[in-house]
């Protein structure tokens, strides 16, 4: 900071990964096209063509909020006033995030309420859909049991016990690996492949993207756990840690409506249009 | 300011880093907005000769222009036509209205109007640009590779599908819109966080210029209506890659699903464009007018209520597809209300100008240009909106004349007047009146003779997206292209003039425009210091900028 700086705003320093981060954006979307079209890149085998491009977006990431946290921890430039905008930014991000959401439960709606022309019933003809009670109801008991440690963790930082809230972070994330376990587990053993008709397909993507989701919300809480455990957080600041607790109470609620419609209250007896 | 302190980084002060790193990884909320500008101009280089390509293709019935073209690019005309269509809206929308109006003059100007050093988050913020070069090149690729994406900006199944466009490029579409729209949410989310976040102490938001607030709801309307676009986008990538079959009837979808989807963000969209329009003519309009905007409060919670409104009036768009009456209903109604606020700023901004002292520079020149022309867009807008009417004009020529009153007449006139207006803020040189007063008023004849005549087209229903029409179209298509001409000489012109005033215009000052102008920007230098405002100034007792210093 500049001995002139009358303010409490954070000055980023020149950085290369946001060029890095678009420029592996474009080389990922046209590694992803040419798989998608068996053309050649780079002597790649089929799905390995997004690789190169995964692997630069992911390490863009790594080494950008590298940099945020050694600002915070470090540089110690997190003022108020900064931690304020990064709170509002994370649940701004959020609710984008339901918006992508809301885009696949309107897909799901459109088609399970009778909307579309084409579906006769719901669920369509010839789908055995899975029993709402057993995988899908583990499931939501092992995602609210994670609600519940994940806020005893939050608890325990605020209490400024960082090694307690380390725990319990890990036990979050060992429930989050746990969801995805299972729901793996019951897409290898569901009757219906992803290109059986319009009920596989907004089952799985609306689904699907739940579970990349959790698998986000898992990674961000193991990072916060590690950085616990490296007493990063104090009881008055852990923006990290809190918005890896908000992104894992948004993934939750997502889940809590596909449980009720898509699993449950949608799922049987079959309803005719 | 001084800079002879001792400084614990040197990037922080006033010297900007040099060469392609100060732009590569830029962390300044005017360098990124520059970058910004200058890629939109690039984009509607492109977007623009385009445009004219469709109107020399259409000066006169039969093939002449795209035969050629669609040769030079191994392509068939009819399908290479329908490709630039399509290239052509997006590269309007995405990458050249958008960038200059939210990511152009909202980078710039927002933080100096709130006395912000710089946005919430600078890092994010150059993410957001440098996303859209590598957008641009996937849809440059959606163009050329295989047989090209004509489908229209709409990107309506069955056409977008597997079964219409088989090869690449609608896939590289699909991605460079992701990549566009992911920058317009990280965007939405840095405008919103700093908007609320770092206004200068005593700024409450009703103090807050039209501009910070009309960017503030845009950034709102994008957060919540591109990501629904993205998942739409998603589920075409998906049935298009891997067999699912949302849009796809043989498996049980349905391709309105799509219009619906696709709307929902489509309509937001529209606003998205025009309300940061709106916040510079509020500005251009009180600055010459030298008085206050009249209604202030109506002027925002009007563009709120815009903003609202046009979340839930997407299917007015869909008359066609064969809704239940009670819907159409609805929909008519709720669109037809958004001509109240609506009109709430039209005759707001007359308001401001009636017993004001105005003066007649370039840049109310365009606002004003604005004014009268987006209405002109806003009254077919309203014809539109009636369902029964819209059966008969769906997808003709009248619907083209509407769309570009609104946005060729409304959104470029709007990012020419703050063009004009903020330029000696922006380059510290004066641009020539004169010139400026030309580039007007050619502009304006110019687009006025190309797409008043479409009306009349449409009116007598001639269908938009086709290379050729029945010769009793011909008379109004040639006027049509006259005006294009005239349209692109004027273009022309303006590259022109910039260019030689950018490299050898006379020196401007900090507030060229006088007491009209109470807005914080004028009151640093011009052009604007590589910071500003580490001074953080105080509304607590008024605007500062309202009262300059004796």
């Amino acid at each position: 900071m500049s001995a002139q700086a009358n303010h409490p705003y954070h000055m980023v320093n020149p950085s290369p990964w946001p060029a890095m981060g678009a420029f592996s954006a474009l080389f990922l979307a046209i590694g992803a096209v040419f798989y998608f079209h068996d053309e050649a890149f780079l002597g790649l085998p089929g799905v390995y063509k997004v690789a190169p491009g995964l692997a630069l977006v992911v390490l863009t990431m790594v080494l950008w909020w590298r940099d945020v946290v050694k600002e915070s921890v470090k540089e110690r430039v997190h003022s108020n006033e900064v931690s304020t905008g990064l709170r509002m930014g994370m649940v701004l991000f959020i609710a984008s995030e339901v918006m992508f959401f809301a885009a696949f439960f309107w897909a799901f709606f459109h088609h399970s309420l009778g909307f579309s022309t084409a579906t006769m019933q719901w669920p369509p003809e010839g789908i055995e859909v899975l029993d709402a009670w057993h995988l899908p109801f583990y499931n939501t008991v092992i995602l609210l049991t994670s609600g519940i440690t994940v806020t005893r963790a939050h608890l325990y930082i605020e209490a400024g016990m960082n090694q307690k809230a380390a725990k319990w972070t890990w036990i979050t994330a060992i429930l989050g690996v746990l969801f995805l376990g299972l729901q793996a587990f019951e897409y290898g053993h569901a009757a219906f492949g992803l290109s059986d008709g319009i009920y596989p397909s907004t089952f799985y993507l609306a689904t699907g993207f739940h579970g990349f989701h959790v698998f986000v919300g898992t990674t961000f809480l193991i990072v916060c756990a590690m950085r616990a455990q490296k007493n990063q957080f104090s009881a008055e600041k852990h923006i990290g840690f809190q918005s890896a607790a908000w992104y894992w109470h948004f993934v939750d609620v997502v889940w809590l409506f596909l449980f009720v419609w898509v699993y449950w209250l949608l799922g049987t007896p079959v309803r005719t249009f | 300011m001084s800079t002879t302190a001792t400084h614990a980084h040197d990037d922080h002060h006033d010297h900007a880093p040099k060469g392609i790193w100060r732009w590569l990884n830029s962390t300044n909320h005017k360098d990124i907005g520059t970058m910004y500008l200058v890629f939109s101009v690039v984009a509607a280089l492109v977007g623009g000769g385009m445009s004219f390509l469709i109107r020399l293709e259409l000066g006169e019935p039969g093939i002449q222009v795209f035969d050629v073209v669609g040769e030079m690019m191994g392509s068939e005309a009819n399908q290479f036509y329908n490709v630039t269509v399509t290239a052509h809206a997006l590269l309007m929308v995405f990458f050249v209205v958008m960038p200059a109006l939210i990511g152009g003059f909202g980078n710039w100007m927002v933080p100096m109007m709130i006395g912000a050093p710089d946005m919430a988050f600078p890092r994010m913020n150059n993410i957001s640009f440098w996303l859209m070069p590598p957008a641009l090149v996937l849809l440059v690729l959606s163009a050329f590779m295989g047989q090209g994406a004509g489908t229209g900006w709409t990107l309506y199944p069955p056409l977008s599908g597997l079964a219409g466009q088989p090869d690449m490029s609608v896939d590289f579409a699909i991605l460079s819109l992701h990549l566009a729209g992911a920058s317009s949410i990280l965007g939405a989310t840095n405008f919103i966080t700093t908007i609320l976040n770092m206004r200068a102490p005593g700024m409450t938001m009703h103090k807050a210029p039209l501009f910070v607030w009309a960017t503030l709801i845009t950034a709102v309307l994008l957060l919540l209506a591109m990501p629904v676009l993205a998942g739409a986008l998603t589920m075409l990538l998906f049935d298009r890659n891997f067999g699912t079959a949302f849009f796809d009837p043989a498996g049980g979808g349905d391709p309105i699903l799509w219009q619906h989807l696709f709307w929902f963000f489509g309509h937001p969209e529209v606003y998205i464009m025009i309300l940061p329009a709106f916040g510079i003519v509020s500005h251009i309009v009180s600055t010459f007018s030298r008085k206050p905007v009249f209604g202030y409060l109506g002027m925002a919670y009007a563009m709120a209520s815009i903003g609202l409104v046009g979340f839930i009036v997407w299917a007015h768009h869909m008359y066609t597809v064969g809704m239940g009456v009670n819907y159409r209903a609805y929909f008519v109604a709720v669109t037809m209300a958004i001509a109240v606020p609506t009109g709430i700023k039209i005759f707001s901004w007359i308001a401001t100008m009636w017993g004001g002292s105005i003066s007649f520079k370039t840049p109310m020149m365009w606002s004003i240009g604005f004014i009268f022309l987006f209405t002109v867009g806003g009254v077919t807008g309203v014809v539109l909106a009636n369902a029964g009417m819209d059966i008969a004009m769906h997808d003709t020529y009248y619907v083209v004349a509407h769309f570009h009153y609104v946005l060729s007449l409304g959104a470029i006139f709007a990012i020419f007047a703050g063009f004009y207006y903020w330029f000696d803020k922006m380059t510290g040189k004066v641009y020539p009146e004169l010139a400026g007063q030309f580039h007007f008023w050619t502009t304006f004849v110019g687009v006025n003779v190309l797409f008043f005549p479409q009306h009349f087209l449409g009116l007598a229903g001639m269908p938009r997206r086709y290379i050729d029409y029945p010769d009793i179209f011909a008379e109004w298509n040639m006027v049509s292209t006259w005006g294009a001409y005239v349209t692109m000489a004027s273009t022309v012109f303006f590259l022109v003039v910039t260019f030689f005033v950018m490299i050898g215009g006379r020196k401007s000052v900090a507030n060229p425009w006088g007491d009209g102008a109470t807005t914080l920007e004028w009151t640093v230098d011009s052009p604007a210091p590589f910071h500003t405002f580490e001074e953080t100034p105080d509304f607590t007792g008024g605007n500062p900028a309202a009262h300059p210093a004796e």
